[in-house]
């Protein structure tokens, strides 16, 4: 069973306790790049790209590494998988992240 | 069939003989009186090249399971083998082996737990694990010792049970006590056991990941999946004694049964004691008493429904226990019975007699008095209490 099948069936709903893998041993890892657990967030962060100044501290602190580090190193956010904790708003010096609800 | 020599050898001794036959791949383990004999004759076959094996001296019983749990991943043949405090300490990773279900053999020498430290006979140490999802069998003698580790390795590697085994012998009882003892050869234990094959080993090119996390929306389907494991163990379980018993000439059964098909009054019990029992019986039956002795070798998973079977006809029960459930209806394995009677619609009287702890002795004319009480119950129709703790000085 692919990565993607698994993922899928699970959220879903689609399945059985027959057609779940035994133990839940997991083939065809890694599956967490399938699951998109950025669907956990209530709120969302927003970056102000007109006051960001480089400094990198969120995609530092970020604790699910969903702060994308571009090659001019500005930074954007990755909604696959920002839990929406908000800690990239609190160590952002300049206060250029905010967050909205979603 | 091949022809082997009758030796003389003590329980832990038989046990590492089987682990070794049985061509374990790694031992991993932590010295813990009673047992320590098993692992140190196989830390020796070890050393002097008799056993193609890792052995690992781990640095607690805690690790030593986990190791266990590691290598069977990989997709070793693994054993360990602890008691009392050791296989508590052990208690977090037993739930873990079996709900990955990990193929291995544990041999659990029964000690009791501590307070008051105590080294000697109980099975108070294996109750607590006896809700995990492994199979526990037990041993009647050294010989039932030896074979049972066989068997285990069987059952815990079929494909369609995957679960860790546990074979349990009464402290020095049986791992201290000399017995006689019929090996099968090692070219019959080869073919009994050929080298494991493992379709979920952990493999560079395929890789998979094990114990992983599972949350509300999964967690029960994969405990269902144990429960059917476990409950398919039960069902193929005569299969391998079968074929073990082509091997050795010796047949296995969920249990020991003596004399209780036309019984009157049946005692039950595990472990050792079902000899001592059974000498009684014996000596009670040429006395014109009916009774009978049933002694468990399959624990878990409970064979409810062979058990019932053998208890047709019997108009009384007294099951003992060398464990006891503290502040519940009685020691385990009459909890068990007593609900297998009810949901099977046998209103017979059982009682319950709790003894041996700590290694208290179990005598002859003691085995005879329970089941004269046994037959008692059956004359009177019920018992005058529902537990009795045997030989407390009150
Ligand atoms: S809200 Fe939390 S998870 Fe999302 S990007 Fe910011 S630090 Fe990362
Ligand atoms: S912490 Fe603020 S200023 Fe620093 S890179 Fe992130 S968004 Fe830009």
């Amino acid at each position: 069973m692919s990565a993607r099948k698994l993922v899928d069936d699970v959220l879903k709903g689609r399945f059985t306790y027959k057609t779940l893998p035994i133990a839940a041993a997991i083939p065809n890892p890694p599956t967490s790049l399938e699951n998109k657990t950025g669907m956990w967030r209530v709120q969302e962060p927003v970056i102000d790209q007109s006051k960001c100044i480089k400094c990198l501290l969120c995609w530092t602190y970020c604790p699910d590494a969903s702060i994308k580090r571009r090659d001019d190193d500005g930074v954007e956010v990755d909604y696959d998988y920002c839990k929406g904790c908000g800690i990239c708003m609190t160590v952002c010096p300049v206060k250029a992240i905010s967050m909205r609800e979603v | 069939m091949a022809q082997v020599q009758r030796i003389a050898i003590m329980g832990d001794e038989a046990v590492a003989l089987a682990v070794k036959q049985a061509k374990v791949d790694l031992v991993a383990a932590y010295p813990i009186t009673p047992q320590t004999i098993i692992v140190e004759r196989l830390s020796e076959y070890v050393a002097d090249g008799e056993l193609d094996a890792a052995f690992i001296q781990a640095e607690s019983e805690h690790s030593a399971l986990s190791i266990c749990v590691g290598a069977a991943l990989a997709g070793a043949r693994v054993f360990t083998s602890t008691c009392s405090q050791g296989l508590a300490l052990m208690h977090e990773i037993v739930y873990a082996a079996s709900s990955m279900r990990i193929p291995m053999v544990m041999t659990i020498v029964n000690r009791s737990l501590n307070a008051p430290l105590n080294i000697h006979c109980e099975h108070g140490d294996v109750m607590p694990e006896r809700d995990s999802g492994w199979v526990h069998l037990f041993a009647a003698n050294v010989q039932e010792a030896y074979d049972l580790t066989f068997i285990a390795f069987k059952l815990s590697e079929r494909e369609d049970v995957m679960l860790p085994v546990s074979v349990n012998l009464d402290a020095f009882i049986l791992s201290h006590s000399i017995e006689s003892l019929i090996p099968i050869s090692d070219e019959d234990a080869a073919r009994f056991l050929p080298p494991r094959e493992y379709k979920l080993a952990l493999d560079f090119d395929n890789p998979i990941t094990h114990g992983t996390m599972a949350l509300p929306d999964t967690y029960m389907e994969f405990k269902m999946q144990l429960k059917e494991a476990v409950e398919r163990a039960k069902s193929v379980y005569p299969e391998i004694v079968e074929e073990y018993a082509r091997i050795s000439g010796r047949k296995y059964w969920y249990f020991n049964s003596y004399m209780a098909d036309d019984a009157d009054a049946v005692v039950m019990v595990l472990g050792s004691t079902y000899g001592t029992l059974k000498t009684a019986a014996r000596e009670l039956r040429e006395k014109g008493l009916k009774v009978g002795v049933i002694g468990l070798t399959m624990f878990r998973p409970f064979p409810e429904e062979q058990l019932v079977d053998a208890l047709k006809g019997v108009r009384a029960v007294v099951v003992m226990d060398r464990a006891y459930g503290y502040g519940g209806l009685g020691g385990q394995l009459y909890t068990d019975v007593v609900g297998a009677l009810y949901r099977n619609g046998i209103r017979i009287p059982a009682k319950n007699v709790v003894f041996g702890l700590g290694g208290r002795d179990f005598k002859l004319d003691e085995a005879e008095a329970i089941l004269k009480m046994a037959a008692k119950g059956a004359r009177d129709g019920g018992f005058d209490t529902h537990v009795q703790w045997w030989g407390v000085r009150a």
